[in-house]
C-alpha cells in the first residue's frame, strides 16, 4: 500500500509542478503573481479536448491549443497589465484575479459547461510495479506528466542562465528602470513572460486533462494548489516549482493514505504554513536579502 | 376634456377583458450560470419549453402561463433576494426552483412567511423533513439512493461496504443519509473515505479500501468529475468488488469520461435515462420518452434528470391547479398536498400531509454500464 500511495502523490505531484512552473515565470519578470496562471491551464486543456471532439488529431490539436494560450496570455499582457504600467505589483495582482474571472466567463461561451477529456497519450493500461502481492499501478499518462516536468525545468533554467531574453528577464524583475536603461525593453519582457507561462499552463492543461479531467473553471484549484506549490518551492525557481509541486502531492497522499483522507488539504496546508514561518522563501527560492 | 375621458373610458373597456385574463405567473429562481449550472441550465430550459408549449395548447383555466425566472447562479443570497422580489414585486402564484438545496432553504422561511406554494428542484431530505406546510419538491432524496443501492448489494450478497465520497454539499449529505440507513439494510459501512472537490488522483483513498479486508463492494457518493477519477481509479488498481456510483452522475457524460472503466459500475437513477430501453408496460414509458424528444427536438442536447425535475415542478403545480380550478394559494397548495398518481418523469407521486415529495424506491431504477451504455438491471 506504501507504493501505491507513493505512486498516488506522484501522480497529484506532478500535475501541482506543472501548474506550478508557470508562477515562476510571470513572477520572475515582474514579481507579479498571476492568478490567471490556473486559466492557462483551462485554456490549454479545453481547446485541446474541443479540437479532438471535433475529429482533429491529437498532436495538432495539442499544438493549436498551446499556440491559443499563448495568444491569450499575449492579449492579457497586452489589453491588461501593459495599461496599468507603473501601478504596484499589488494593484497588477488584483488585475490577473479580475482577468481569471473573465477567462472563466468566456470559456462557458466559448465552450460549455460541462466536463471534457482527452484521450491519454499512449493508452490506459496502468503500468504494474512490484510483485503480485505488494504491487502498485501507475498511468502511463503520469510519466509524460513528469518527463515534461523534468524537461520544462530543464530548458527554463538554461533559458534563465545561459540566454540573453532570459537575463534581460531575470533584470527587468530586478530592477525595471536599470534594465531599461541598459536597453532591455520592460514591454516587450513583460509580454514574453506572460506568452511563455501561458504556454507552458496551456502545455500542462494537455498533460493533465486525460488524467483529471478539464472543465471551464477546472483551472480554480488546479491554479490554488499550483501557487500553493510555487511558495512552498520558492516563488520564483523553477526546481523549487517541481520540488514543491511533489512534495505537495505526496503529503497529501501520505495524509490521506494512513492518517484521514477527511483532513488531506489540512496537512498540505499545515506544511504550507510551516514552510512560510520557517522558511520564507520556500525550499529551493533565491534567500532575498533586504538592504536597509 | 371630452375626448381624454373618452379615451379613458374606452382603455377602461379595453383593460377590463384584459385583466381578467391576467396570465398565471410561475416564478422561478434556478443556478443557471455558476458552479450549479448543470442542473439550472436544462431546468430553465424546460420550463421555457413546457410554458411555451401550454401556452400554445390555449393555457391553463383558460388563462395563459408568464415564467418569472431568475438565475440565482447556486448563491442562497440571491436566491433569498429573487425570491423576496418574486413574492412581492411579480406576486407570482406559485415558485418552481431552488437547483441546490442551499438555495431552497435559504427560500423556504419566506415561502412559507408568504404562504406561496413553493416547488423545489433539490435533493436533500431536509427540504421536506420535517414537512413544511407550503413546500413540496420532485426529486427523489439522497436517502432513497443509498437504500436502492443497499438493498442491490445485498441481492448481490454484499454486507460489508466501503464508502468514498467528496467534501462537496450533496456528498457529505449523500455519505450522512448512507451512514444512517447502512444498518437498517443489513450493511455495515467498514471504510469510509474521502476526496476533495478538485483532487486529481484518488489512488491513495482506493488503496486504503482495497487494504481493509473483507469489503464486498465500494460506494462512491459524489457528481462531478469526482466519480469519473474514483472510476478510473478504481480499475488502475484493480480492484474487484463492485463499484457502485451515486444518482449524482446519471448522465451520459459520466460514462464518456471514465471511459472502458465504468464498464460494470451500477448505479441508481431515474427512467428517464432509459427512456427507450423502458418496457412498454411501464407507467413512466409515456412521459419519460415524450419528455425526452420534446427536449432533444428544441435544444439538441441531451436530455438530463435535472430538467426533469423542473418539467415535474411545473406539472405538479399546472396539475394541482386545473383539479384546484383557481389559482388561489391555499386551494393550490392543499390541491398538491392531495396529488395522487401523478407519473411524472422522477416516477409516480402520491403526496400526503407526511410525505411533499411522494416517492418510493421504485422510481429509482437501477442501472448498470455496459458497453458505454445503460442496461436496466432485471
Amino acid at each position: 500500500m506504501l507504493t501505491q500511495t507513493l505512486l498516488s502523490g506522484l501522480t497529484a505531484g506532478a500535475i501541482y509542478a506543472l501548474v506550478a512552473l508557470g508562477f515562476a515565470i510571470i513572477y520572475n519578470a515582474s514579481q507579479v503573481i498571476n492568478f490567471a496562471q490556473g486559466e492557462f491551464v483551462m485554456i490549454g486543456g479545453m481547446t485541446a479536448a474541443a479540437l479532438v471532439e471535433a475529429g482533429v488529431p491529437l498532436p495538432l490539436s495539442i499544438v493549436i491549443s498551446i499556440a491559443a494560450a499563448t495568444a491569450v496570455g499575449l492579449l492579457l499582457a497586452k489589453l491588461a497589465i501593459e495599461p496599468a504600467r507603473g501601478a504596484s505589483v499589488v494593484t497588477l495582482i488584483i488585475i490577473t484575479i479580475g482577468a481569471s474571472i473573465l477567462l472563466r466567463g468566456l470559456a462557458t461561451l466559448v465552450w460549455d459547461k460541462k466536463i471534457h477529456r482527452l484521450p491519454a497519450f499512449s493508452g490506459e493500461t496502468p503500468i504494474v510495479l512490484g510483485g503480485a502481492a505488494g504491487s502498485a499501478t501507475l498511468l502511463p499518462q503520469v510519466l509524460w506528466v513528469l518527463g515534461a516536468g523534468a524537461a520544462a525545468v530543464a530548458l527554463l533554467t538554461w533559458f534563465f542562465r545561459r540566454t540573453l531574453a532570459g537575463k534581460a528577464i531575470l533584470a527587468v524583475s530586478y530592477n525595471p528602470l536599470a534594465a531599461e536603461l541598459m536597453g532591455i525593453s520592460v514591454r516587450r519582457t513583460l509580454a514574453a513572460s506572460f506568452a511563455l507561462s501561458a504556454a507552458l499552463g496551456a502545455l500542462a492543461g494537455v498533460l493533465i486533462a486525460p488524467i483529471a479531467f478539464t472543465s471551464w473553471d477546472s483551472g480554480v484549484m488546479l491554479g490554488l494548489k499550483g501557487f500553493a506549490a510555487a511558495i512552498l518551492g520558492g516563488l520564483g525557481s523553477a526546481a523549487g516549482a517541481v520540488a514543491g509541486g511533489l512534495a505537495l502531492g505526496l503529503v497529501e497522499a501520505l495524509g490521506a493514505g494512513y492518517v484521514s483522507s477527511a483532513y488531506k488539504d489540512v496537512f498540505a496546508f499545515l506544511i504550507i504554513l510551516a514552510a512560510l514561518v520557517f522558511l520564507p522563501d520556500g525550499l529551493l527560492g533565491r534567500r532575498a536579502a533586504e538592504r536597509v | 376634456m371630452i375626448v381624454r375621458s373618452l379615451v379613458a373610458i374606452l382603455g377602461l373597456v379595453f383593460a377590463l377583458p384584459a385583466l381578467a385574463q391576467a396570465p398565471i405567473r410561475i416564478g422561478a429562481f434556478l443556478a443557471v450560470t455558476g458552479p450549479a449550472a448543470f442542473l439550472g441550465d436544462p431546468e430553465q430550459k424546460t420550463l421555457e419549453l413546457y410554458v411555451d408549449k401550454l401556452n400554445a395548447a390555449s393555457g391553463v383555466l383558460g388563462r395563459k402561463l408568464e415564467l418569472v425566472a431568475y438565475d440565482s447562479a447556486g448563491d442562497a443570497e440571491k436566491a433569498r433576494s429573487y425570491v423576496k422580489r418574486l413574492i412581492e414585486q411579480d406576486k407570482v402564484d406559485v415558485i418552481v426552483g431552488g437547483s441546490t438545496t442551499g438555495e431552497t432553504m435559504a427560500a423556504v422561511p419566506l415561502a412559507e412567511a408568504a404562504q406561496v406554494p413553493f416547488i423545489s428542484l433539490a435533493g436533500a431530505v431536509v427540504i421536506i423533513e420535517p414537512v413544511k406546510k407550503w413546500v413540496f419538491k420532485t426529486p427523489h432524496t439522497d436517502r432513497m439512493a443509498c437504500e436502492k443501492v443497499f438493498v442491490d448489494m445485498r441481492a448481490r450478497g454484499a454486507t460489508r461496504a466501503a464508502l468514498i465520497s467528496g467534501t462537496g454539499g450533496f456528498d457529505r449529505s449523500m455519505r450522512a443519509e448512507c451512514l444512517k440507513v447502512a444498518a437498517k439494510h443489513g450493511v455495515t459501512i467498514v471504510a469510509d473515505e474521502t476526496y476533495g472537490a478538485a483532487d486529481t488522483d484518488m489512488t491513495a483513498q482506493l488503496a486504503k479500501i482495497k487494504a481493509t479486508p473483507g469489503v464486498q463492494a465500494v460506494l462512491n457518493a459524489g457528481f462531478g468529475q469526482g466519480p469519473a477519477i474514483v472510476t478510473k481509479n478504481y480499475r488502475q488498481l484493480g480492484i474487484s468488488a463492485p463499484l457502485y456510483q451515486s444518482h449524482g452522475v446519471a448522465s451520459k457524460q459520466y460514462v464518456k469520461l471514465s471511459g472502458d472503466a465504468a464498464e460494470g459500475v451500477r448505479l441508481p437513477a431515474a427512467a428517464l435515462l432509459v427512456a427507450e430501453t423502458l418496457p412498454e408496460a411501464d407507467p413512466q414509458k409515456k412521459v419519460v420518452v415524450g419528455y425526452k424528444s420534446d427536449y432533444e427536438g428544441r435544444f439538441h442536447q441531451e436530455v438530463s434528470t435535472f430538467g426533469g425535475h423542473a418539467y415535474d415542478g411545473l406539472m405538479l403545480a399546472v396539475n394541482a391547479m386545473q383539479r384546484a380550478g383557481s389559482t388561489e394559494k391555499a386551494k393550490v397548495r392543499d390541491a398538491l398536498e392531495a396529488t395522487r398518481g401523478y407519473v411524472g418523469t422522477g416516477g409516480v407521486v402520491n403526496m400526503s400531509t407526511q410525505d411533499h415529495m411522494g416517492l418510493d424506491l421504485s422510481a429509482f431504477r437501477m442501472l448498470e454500464v455496459r458497453k458505454g451504455d445503460w442496461m436496466l438491471v432485471k
